[in-house]
């Protein structure tokens, strides 16, 4: 197997789109192909993310129509879909293809067009990614997931449950102060001196989630040019290389043997961490999948960057914050920078090569740049889980 | 008639063997009748509910339709306050543990002002279902059990 790297990226605008997804996914796609310097005759084939696109725009099969859309000819364009982890499940594929050697020059990547679908029809869609035949008829919905685990999570560690949201606030004031610097966010210049009481009196969603412990629902699309290892000095100056990715797959909750330490996360990081022959402390940036806020402290948790129980209290110390032990979530996470699903697990890329060449938005990029970074994507109930470590060098 | 190829017959015969020791259906049906229905693996003795093909435990093949207590401890549980469209908030999911092992996720009937989180660890019992009338994408309507708590 070959070793693969990143020579472009691409990042729509999050938010709320007037654009179609085939226009969002062509624009990240473009700046991606700009971004590398090649053009669509070097593509070989497209490997792109979407969840729901068959109940945003009635189009199912997007990605071949994505290729057509940037006249790639006809290349081999597959959608992927694992939910929220949609984007992360494509781009890993995207470098098996490569490594394999069948193919040297590919495009990732993701899109959705969410927030479009208004918030009782997209809870409703969003909540397939629920085992539908026993989770489906209670009528339980993601907050509804993340307020189940954050309740145990305050029985298993013995935390009052006042004093675990205080906490699992600081993961929402991190995130909103970091996407309100992010002129890609969907909240840039928004919500970013947000105080403990503004997220414990903002509308209960869930009990005991508040709207400012969820992330939005989101328009947009990113993307990436992937090319063997061996040729990426040709196109980019500070090409990003792939050094390990994991993936794995849950249960319905009910066969959960601990929602708060679900097996799918834990085993898709060991893996790429094994892959990549790195361990936590190897690590200097993170983008992971703060869908809740009770959900980045348990993925936190998972990958081994904190002991199980740690994460609350190191976040509520400023550990997960630009110049502690771990810097998290710096481009704003899915919370400040909002969270189309299917391009959720590619703008985690793109932000970690951002980060790596020095570009991220002041107030947001650490200094010095991070040699390695992790991404994290969670699809559905932990039913998803993916897992990419970038590095600055090829090693 | 010779050469290769099965007969129509063998095919047929393929086709008759069983894999599914209790489908949905039957569970769902067993549940709008009260009884809250699992298999018991012949191979480890464990209970899987809701119905599996395999063992949830152990991945054992033969397994015999039992019916558990309903009895169970509340291991968590939400109050939705923004509901997916098709359903109308407050309601109450629920994570129970039950008596023979499994879990199994639900609703708690309860009044929402009422669901604090010392309720989690009490013990729980099957009161009955809710059925979800159902939409264009949920292949009909369908049931889930309703727990309460039976320990003051």
């Amino acid at each position: 197997m070959r070793d693969v790297a990143i020579i472009g990226v691409g990042h729509t605008k999050f938010g709320r789109a007037a654009k179609s997804s085939l226009e969002l996914f062509s624009e990240a796609a473009l700046q991606a192909m700009d971004d590398a310097g090649v053009t669509g005759k070097e593509i070989e084939a497209l490997f792109q993310g979407a969840a729901l696109p068959g109940f945003e725009e009635a189009q199912v099969m997007p990605a071949a129509f994505s290729a057509a859309e940037l006249n790639l000819g006809p290349i081999p364009a597959t959608r992927y879909e694992g939910a929220c982890a949609s984007a992360s499940v494509a781009i890993r594929d995207a470098v098996m293809w490569v490594a394999s050697g069948d193919f040297d020059m590919v495009l990732a990547g993701g899109v959705e067009k969410a927030l479009s679908m208004g918030t009782a029809f997209a809870t409703r869609t969003f909540a397939m990614s629920c085992h539908s035949p026993t989770e489906g008829p209670v009528g339980l919905t993601f907050p509804g997931v993340f307020a189940m685990a954050a309740r145990r999570y305050a029985v298993e560690y013995g935390i009052p449950l006042d004093e675990l949201r205080e906490k699992m606030a600081y993961v929402s004031m991190k995130n909103h102060k970091h996407g309100a610097l992010n002129p890609l966010a969907q909240f840039y210049k928004k919500m970013g001196e947000l105080k403990v009481e503004d997220v414990l009196n903002a509308r209960m969603v869930a009990d005991p989630l508040t709207l400012l412990d969820c992330c939005p629902f989101s328009d947009g699309a990113a993307a990436l040019v992937l090319c063997a290892a061996e040729d990426a000095r040709r196109y980019s100056d500070a090409p990003v290389y792939v050094l390990g990715t994991g993936q794995a797959s849950g249960s319905a909750l009910s066969k959960m043997e601990d929602i708060t330490k679900p097996v799918s996360r834990v085993q898709s990081a060991r893996m790429a961490f094994k892959h990549a022959r790195l361990e936590p402390k190897d690590i200097n940036l993170l983008e992971i999948h703060d869908c809740f806020t009770i959900a980045e402290l348990i993925a936190l948790e998972c990958m081994g960057f904190f002991d199980w129980g740690e994460a609350a209290n190191a976040t509520a110390n400023g550990e997960t914050d630009i110049g502690g032990k771990i810097p998290t979530n710096m481009s704003g996470g899915l919370i400040g920078k909002g969270h189309p699903i299917g391009a959720t697990g590619a703008s985690q890329v793109y932000w970690i090569v951002k980060q790596m060449r020095g570009e991220a938005a002041k107030g947001n990029q650490v200094d010095p740049v991070p040699e390695y970074g992790m991404t994290d994507t969670l699809g559905g109930d932990f039913g998803t889980l993916c897992h990419l470590i970038l590095g600055r060098d090829r090693r | 008639m010779v050469g290769v190829g099965k007969t129509q017959e063998e095919i047929e015969k393929e086709l008759a063997k069983q894999y599914i020791p209790l489908s949905y259906a039957e569970y769902e049906e067993a549940l709008s009748n009260g009884k809250l229905m699992g298999l018991k693996c012949l191979s480890c003795n464990k209970i899987t509910c809701h119905p599996m093909p395999v063992c949830q435990w152990c991945s054992g093949r033969d397994m015999e339709r039992v019916e558990l207590s309903g009895e169970g401890e509340l291991l968590t549980f939400t109050v939705i306050r923004v509901a997916p469209e098709g359903f109308e908030a407050p309601y109450i999911p629920c994570l129970v543990k039950t008596k023979e092992g499994p879990n199994v996720i639900g609703r708690l009937e309860l009044e929402p002002e009422q669901a604090s989180q010392a309720l989690i660890g009490k013990r729980v019992k099957m009161s009955g279902t809710y059925t979800y009338k159902g939409d264009k994408f949920s292949g009909g309507a369908h049931v889930c059990p309703v727990f309460k708590i039976v320990e003051p």
